[in-house]
């Protein structure tokens, strides 16, 4: 099957890409686009490890169809540090041992970050709702929790 | 595998497209998962340029287009009877991709606002502008030939409609069952309607228990003979969240709660 060409942005850069039609946008963001960040857990819609924005709202990248991407823009943990500069997110996580095997700390990232992009000052309950569609099998949540609660304070110059 | 993806700028289009091997994809939550596990039985993907998603009052009912999201239903507040089962589907990235017009067609264990839908008696509109009833939609839904285009949803009012999602892990999980209760009457039921969700391999009403209702009072006694004869017609099966045999037991436990509850 011949590829189509697909039209987005990721992270502010704009990319051109071919595609296998049918293909998902988690294969497209990580084999064309080579943004590494988000990742295939269930490729079912149950883990949310493939949690990207798309125009500023969380989506399952590995559910969505890459040709309903065309000129959308698409965020990534991977654009989430400003130069050497994390996010308050990355660095409450860091802190917090938010993240131990790792593997659902993007999808987490980009969920947190939508939460604390419409609601900057969340109770605990709307974090625990934020994130319901993220699987962690190591952490328990707890401190990914503290951890979102720490940034979102930070970012609003309190302290936790 | 090879798939082609094919895209029209209407929904009349779109749904004369759709066929044996040609699946259309709303928020693709269930579509594109069939495609990550390597489903053979489609080669061709249909888009519509047109979408919609628009809820609106219409007459006694609220019309909701069948591309409005779970997360469009909760923005809606003529939608509201609705938000308590919009809320617990999925978690936000599903809620943001699932439309309304998928979940008519989404196998047990999902389904949940199907379930909802059956239990108001809503109206299914297809592309070629004909109107099905939930209930007969349902049940000839795997030969249903084109598009869905809305559902129009009898407006009632938060008294009047009640539904549980039982699932073993919270705030997000699959539905173990999902009951949707429509009662009418002040005092004693007049009139019944009951639909489980992942009680067969559609959402299915109970009948039987709709009838032992009936004249009644939502008391234990007055319920007692409904919840005997709540599985009759149900036809659970066994999967990973629970037996058919855990969801016979369980079953009138639930039903029991839902129509207990305090309002």
């Amino acid at each position: 099957m011949a590829k189509v060409p697909l039209t987005f942005t990721l992270n502010d850069a704009e990319i051109g890409v071919f595609v296998v039609p049918g293909s998902n946008l988690l294969d497209v963001l990580r084999r064309g686009a080579g943004d590494l960040t988000p990742k295939e857990g269930c490729a079912q819609g149950a883990c949310g490890a493939c949690t990207v924005l798309i125009d500023g709202v969380p989506h399952l990248s590995c559910l969505t169809l890459a040709e309903m991407a065309e000129g959308r823009r698409i965020s990534t943990t991977g654009g989430l540090a400003v130069g050497p500069e994390l996010h308050p997110l990355q660095t409450a996580f860091m802190e917090g041992f938010a993240a131990q095997c790792g593997f659902c700390t993007a999808g987490m990232l980009m969920s947190a970050k939508a939460l604390l992009d419409q609601t900057p000052n969340p109770t605990r309950d709307q974090v625990i709702e934020a994130i319901s569609g993220n699987l962690c099998r190591c952490t328990g949540y707890e401190p990914i929790v503290d951890a979102i609660l720490t940034a979102a304070a930070k970012m609003q110059g309190r302290t936790a | 595998m090879s798939l082609s993806v094919e895209t029209y700028p209407t929904l009349r289009e779109a749904s004369q497209a759709i066929g044996d091997r040609a699946r259309y994809i709303g928020g693709g939550t269930l579509l594109m998962r069939a495609v990550n596990y390597g489903d053979q039985s489609f080669d061709r993907i249909v888009i519509s340029r047109e979408i919609d998603r628009t809820i609106r009052n219409e007459g006694q009912g609220v019309r909701i287009g069948a591309g409005a999201t779970m997360a469009d239903v909760l923005a809606s507040r003529d939608a509201g009877f609705l938000h308590p089962v919009a809320r617990v589907i999925g978690g936000p990235a599903v809620r943001n991709m699932g439309t309304v017009g998928g979940n008519l067609f989404a196998a047990a264990p999902f389904g949940d606002f199907a379930t909802a839908l059956l239990a108001l008696d809503a109206t299914v509109q297809m592309a070629d502008g004909q109107n099905q009833p939930m209930e007969s939609f349902l049940s000839g839904r795997d030969r249903a030939r084109g598009l869905v285009v809305a559902v129009t949803v009898p407006r009632v009012s938060e008294r009047e409609f009640r539904f549980a999602k039982i699932s073993r892990v919270k705030p997000k999980g699959a539905s173990m069952m999902a009951i949707a209760l429509w009662l009418r009457g002040s005092g004693r039921i007049d009139e019944a309607r009951i639909a489980f969700g992942t009680m067969g391999p559609t959402p299915l009403r109970a009948k039987a228990a709709e009838q032992a209702l009936r004249g009644r009072d939502l008391t234990e006694p007055g319920i007692a003979a409904a919840l005997a004869v709540c599985c009759d017609g149900l036809q659970p099966a066994d999967d990973p969240l629970a037996t058919a045999w855990y969801r016979r037991a369980v079953a009138p436990v639930h039903l029991k709660r839902l129509l207990l509850e305090t309002r």
